[in-house]
């Protein structure tokens, strides 16, 4: 054997691979999300970069710490940093910090690593964390900043404003409410809820050249001129960074759009109940584009370990989670529906896996799994 | 021409590096000095040699006689004396026994033609042809040609599907064969039909192809051959029977029977062209055509090597390697083998040696499953790879043949699209040898 083929790599077939790894597929997660934190940055000010390097620092400690100490895993696939970025992103912006500290350790400690570490986790870890602190905290983790430019508009002193978001002021408004109004968009206004200046312009321009009637509020919804989670409310940058990833084949049409279609159609539906315009009437862009709909949909659901692996299986789930977000959000006492939807159907992702299998070639039938 | 068409479940994308060697004629190479013949080039029970060291041989001679119902006949691909019956290892990891041959250059070279008229010649006779001249499968598996050629009692053949498709990334020699030597493969393909009592002949041909594909159809006009050509979406492994057949009759072969089940018999582009030489030439299986390629090598090609020729001479030919390979392969590089001695003999299976850089192979880190489940949507045969090579690997053997492990035939295209670059198609190899020791 000459000397230069002493090197010779032999494995099994096939001797040549997809150009994706795990830690691409997660870098590329990441990268995808960073426009809706800049956003949130920018929204909320310095503070909220502060809260989403303690969650990511925090993971990355805690991840090298199972790594070394188990002797698995690797620190640099991404997917510490990546459970840390979305539990920062699902965490409000002036969040006191042991807050966003304790819930990555519970997502790296209790549920990621204290099942086996990468991939055996059962739920979603970000959303797990945000789970226990909402319900150990729930007063630091609704506690809201306003947004940056509600500081442009006349009367009012963004430091005396804590806001509550939307769906809350929604939610709480509609518990002794009766009567008839145009939707959630117009209770707001009736409310006297801030919309920027930047949203009426454009609203009104609408009105006036095109002659389309778009509330100023789904105009502040869609862009992030809202308060919220850090990195939850530009629908406008999330919708981005969705459409990157499935350009790319890092996520699949099925879960996004079973999700939000089912979401949407039961919101048309009964949404109009409640504001007293009957069936067929609910307001399906304010749904949309509020509260953490589009970042679950997009990039939560989509979590690759915790969703199912068939294709079927995937708008089964994704539908499970619209249908639930529907539910919780409309019906619930809580005004967000998203993040305990998506950990309830997380669970139902075993079942679904054992109960939806491919159809095999050269049998017509389908079979359960053993 | 018919509309194009493909299988529907599942496949993969690899690029398909096929422009390193398509517009590369075929080229002879001359015959080395000394050849190495193994007595196991074909799937099933390796010939038994019949001859010793010191025989002289000729070219064509039977030196290994079929052992069973499926195995092939071995000949000797020069004239020389046997200097000895070695062991060595295959490619595919198999120890086998084989001949190493001192050749003698003036008494090996082509002598004049025979040329039989096939039309003459009933069906028995063509298959028996087939069978003495040690006719296999050249597309990868090696299956005694006879044993396909020859339909069972109350079974009938409807179909002949020619194999053109050539899924393999690199590979072109199947291309090339269409583009030189048209006309031999549509009468070859008209051989089979009548072995088999076939109406129907169909060539599928992946559409990455066109001008064989043109080829064809124009000789199939002239002549006015009662042949059909079906273009093909690029999707590996069309080349399979399974989704050969799917995608040009559009019938599945139903798991654990055979494409004659659904009366059919395929023949791939390399084993027509051997087919037609076989019974007009009366010419054994002792060359075939290799493309040689990747990133490592100088000079690719496509070469009509004589079996046995040690792959470092057809190297030699392509002017050796550009830079160090990372990988040598044996076949194409979704099912061919790995190898590192380059004395390794060229056989009938070696549709093509490849020398890949690193940056083509693609290493990646291994990590663990993240139930992406592009394995599931990968899997042409529907398994669940996933769940299969959890299963394997908590050695839960019964578990995975309940889950269909046997249907699974290694196509590689789970581990192919991983990202976890996880050994599927080595666990899948692992569960079935372990299932089949227990019984």
């Amino acid at each position: 054997m000459s000397e230069e083929l002493k090197d010779l790599r032999i494995e099994s077939s096939p001797q040549i691979r997809h150009k994706d790894t795990t830690s691409k597929i997660m870098w590329a997660v990441i990268i995808a999300l960073l426009p809706s934190g800049i956003w949130g940055v920018i929204n909320f000010g310095w503070y909220s970069l502060v809260v989403i390097a303690v969650s990511i620092i925090t993971a990355v400690a805690l991840e090298y710490l199972f790594c070394r100490v188990l002797d698995k895993g690797s620190l640099l696939d991404g997917s510490a940093i990546l459970t840390g970025l979305l539990v920062a992103y699902n965490m409000p912006p002036n969040v006191v910090l042991y807050v966003p500290i304790i819930a990555t350790a519970f997502a790296i400690a209790v549920v990621k690593w204290s099942f086996g570490g990468l991939g055996a986790n059962w739920i979603n870890p970000a959303l797990a964390g945000r789970a226990f602190v909402f319900f150990s905290w729930t007063g630091a983790m609704t506690t809201w900043t306003a947004p940056r430019s509600w500081a442009a508009i006349s009367g009012a002193s963004v430091d005396s404003v804590s806001s509550a978001t939307m769906l809350s002021t929604v939610k709480t408004t509609l518990l002794d409410f009766s009567g008839t109004v145009d939707g959630p968009a117009q209770l707001l206004i009736d409310q006297g809820y801030l919309v920027s200046n930047f949203a009426q312009n454009i609203s009104s321009w609408f009105s006036g050249t095109l002659n389309w009637d778009i509330s100023p509020i789904h105009v502040d919804l869609f862009l992030g001129n809202v308060s919220g989670c850090i990195g939850e409310v530009s629908a406008l940058f999330l919708i981005i960074g969705g459409i990157a990833l499935f350009k790319k084949k890092i996520i699949t049409w099925q879960i996004p759009l079973s999700y939000i279609g089912v979401f949407t159609i039961l919101v048309w539906i009964f949404g109009g109940l409640d504001y007293g315009t009957g069936y067929f009437s609910g307001d399906i862009w304010f749904h949309l584009f509020s509260g953490g709909l589009m970042l679950g949909a997009l990039f939560m659901a989509t979590d690759m370990v915790t969703s199912p692996t068939t294709p079927k299986g995937m708008i089964i789930f994704g539908a499970g989670a619209g249908f639930l977000t529907f539910l919780f959000r409309i019906y619930g006492s809580l005004p967000e529906g998203v993040s305990l939807a998506i950990l309830l159907m997380n669970i139902f992702v075993p079942m679904i896996d054992r109960y939806i299998v491919p159809v095999r070639f050269g049998t017509k039938k389908k079979r359960g799994a053993a | 021409m018919r509309k194009i068409s493909t299988f529907s479940k599942g496949g993969v994308h690899p690029a398909d590096r096929k422009d390193l060697t398509c517009t590369k004629e075929i080229v002879r190479l001359p015959i080395p000095e000394i050849i190495t013949v193994p007595f196991s080039q074909h799937l099933g029970v390796p010939a038994i040699p019949n001859v010793k060291k010191g025989d002289a041989v000729e070219r064509g001679q039977k030196i290994g006689d079929a052992a069973g119902f499926i195995s092939a006949d071995i000949h000797s691909p020069v004239a020389g004396k046997v200097l000895e019956i070695k062991e060595l290892f295959l490619p595919n990891g198999m120890k086998a026994k084989a001949a190493v041959i001192e050749v003698d250059q003036e008494r090996s070279a082509l002598t004049g033609k025979i040329e039989n008229d096939w039309t003459q010649m009933d069906p028995q006779e063509m298959v028996a042809k087939v069978k003495d001249l040690g006719i296999v499968g050249m597309g990868g598996a090696t299956f005694p040609a006879n044993v396909k050629f020859t339909v069972p009692k109350g079974k009938k053949a409807e179909y002949v599907v020619i194999n053109g498709v050539e899924c393999e990334p690199y590979l072109t020699s199947d291309h090339r064969l269409m583009l030189e030597k048209g006309d031999k493969i549509l009468q070859g393909s008209m051989m089979i039909a009548k072995m088999v009592d076939a109406k129907k002949i169909i060539i599928g041909i992946e559409k990455n192809k066109p001008d064989a594909m043109d080829n064809l159809e124009r000789l199939i006009e002239q002549n006015s051959y009662p042949i059909e050509i079906q273009p093909l979406k690029l999707k590996y492994p069309q080349g399979d029977e399974k989704q050969l057949l799917k995608a040009t009759i559009g019938k599945e072969i139903q798991s654990g029977t055979l494409p004659i089940d659904i009366g059919a018999v395929v023949s791939n582009v390399g084993s027509t062209f051997a087919v037609y030489e076989a019974i007009t030439n009366d010419k054994p299986l002792i060359e075939r055509v290799v493309t040689v390629s990747g990133g490592a090598i100088k000079n690719p090609g496509n070469f009509l090597v004589t079996i046995g020729t040690p792959i470092q001479t057809i190297i030699d030919a392509c002017d050796g390697f550009s830079e160090t390979p990372d990988k040598m392969i044996a076949g194409g590089p979704m099912m061919g083998f790995g190898f590192y001695d380059l004395q390794t003999p060229v056989m009938k299976g070696t549709s093509g040696v490849l020398a890949l850089t690193k940056k083509e192979s693609i290493k990646g880190e291994q990590s663990a499953c993240i139930s992406c489940g592009r394995c599931v949507q990968a899997c042409p045969m529907g398994l669940q790879p996933t769940k299969l090579y959890k299963n394997i690997k908590k050695a839960n053997y019964d578990t995975a043949m309940a889950m269909n492990l046997l249907d699974c035939k290694e196509c590689g295209c789970c581990a192919f699209i991983c990202p976890a670059k996880l050994p599927l198609v080595q666990s899948m190899r692992l569960g079935k040898r372990m299932s089949r020791k227990k019984k």
